[in-house]
């Protein structure tokens, strides 16, 4: 195989783009694909205060390394979520990763902060690990980026994520999560702007990124993610994808051009936007349409002690 | 010649010399979601592995919360 820019040996086939390349032009494709995102959708300007959301997984610090040699400015937000061995190894290669570049990563701990871990908190408030999970990243990263005034709140999506959670919303039809499932989500009721510059790169090309820029990543997948529906939706994607290359990019880019804006939340006649009531939660100031936001709900059930039940004793009856 | 896969992590034996694409193609596994690692080094898909080298596979799938409106 020869690399399609400079006809060196590849390294990597990249079917989508019916193109192989070198490391070197590997790394410039990946670089130049997030630019172009970047631009494409008005992610991020110049001087802006940006923050990533660092897991020490390959899409949080491949996405992080590639900001840094676009030029930006960017802080790590790692959140430990007290799954046993697999966050602690986690938080040592985001806190490698930073202390090796000289990065800043802030850093928060479930249970350190908030008094329950991912596995016995979701027990406890009777969710789905992986529910409670999320809730609880998206609460502390916009936390992170509002109390850090951060301008922007970059997550390390990919393609396969973002087509895979498209595929669940249709499934499902589920209009709201569609109308909302876009590459960039604007500032807005004290959320800061999220943003996903690495929508146009694949798990493969984001893992073979951090490979040969010698990133080391964690390779392990979370141990509590077995049996997730998300991971059978990206299996099935990538069965279509290895028979018909560029499926999933035009699954999604094709959602996005001509579709996602049917699901937008609808408009007034008159053109004012509509606004979700939001006010601060009671409990942690968060915007939240509720009196106490969905975090905090979380946490008190998550960590309220357990009742014993003190009744009287009742004698079994023996059968003779 | 042993091939280490990952996620989980373990040994499989496989005949060799053989090509990366048709190695993955025998274990089942879809070249869109994984990496073949030979001496620590990213292969293509048409390189011929001799078995005198270390070779790791790698699933480059990752899942969990998915995310909806991070």
């Amino acid at each position: 195989m020869k690399c399609r820019v400079c006809r060196g040996p590849a390294v990597i086939d990249v079917r989508r783009h019916n193109a192989n390349f070198c490391k070197e032009h590997f790394l410039r494709l990946c670089r130049d694909q997030t630019a172009k995102t970047i631009k494409q959708f008005s992610m991020l300007s110049e001087g802006e205060r940006i923050l990533v959301a660092v897991s020490g997984g390959k899409d949080s610090l491949a996405i992080w390394d590639i900001l840094i040699e676009l030029g930006y400015e960017v802080d790590g937000f790692y959140l430990g979520l007290g799954i046993g061995d697999y966050s602690d190894t986690s938080a040592e290669y985001a806190q490698r990763f930073a202390k090796e570049r000289g990065l800043t990563l802030h850093t928060k701990d479930l249970l350190r902060d908030h008094g329950f871990d991912v596995p016995n908190g979701s027990r406890a408030a009777k969710r789905a690990p992986c529910s409670a999970c999320g809730l609880s990243k998206r609460h502390c990263f916009d936390e992170a980026a509002r109390l850090g005034a951060y301008d922007a709140l970059v997550t390390g999506h990919n393609l396969d994520d973002e087509a895979a959670v498209l595929m669940g919303n249709v499934l499902h039809w589920q209009t709201e999560y569609l109308g909302r499932q876009l590459p960039v989500l604007a500032a807005q009721h004290g959320f800061p702007r999220k943003v996903k510059p690495l929508v146009r790169l694949t798990e493969r090309d984001t893992a073979a990124y951090c490979l040969l820029r010698g990133i080391d990543y964690l390779v392990d997948e979370c141990p509590m993610a077995a049996g997730n529906k998300h991971l059978s939706y990206k299996a099935a994607l990538n069965d279509i994808e290895r028979d018909s290359p560029g499926a999933k990019h035009a699954f999604y880019f094709r959602f996005l051009d001509q579709a996602a804006d049917r699901f937008a939340t609808a408009q007034p006649e008159d053109g004012a936007e509509v606004v979700a009531p939001v006010s601060p939660c009671t409990n942690c100031g968060a915007p939240c349409s509720n009196e106490v936001c969905a975090f905090c709900s979380l946490t008190m059930r998550a960590t309220e002690a357990v009742p014993i039940e003190m009744g009287a004793t009742r004698r079994r009856k023996v059968s003779p | 010649m042993i091939v280490i896969l990952r996620n989980p992590t373990r040994e499989v034996e496989v005949d060799s010399p053989v090509e990366v694409g048709v190695l993955l193609h025998r274990l089942g596994l879809n070249r869109e979601s994984h990496l073949v690692i030979e001496d620590g080094e990213l292969v293509p898909g048409d390189k011929m592995l001799a078995g005198s080298t270390r070779v790791e596979i790698r699933s480059v799938i990752s899942g969990g919360s998915g995310g909806k409106l991070v």
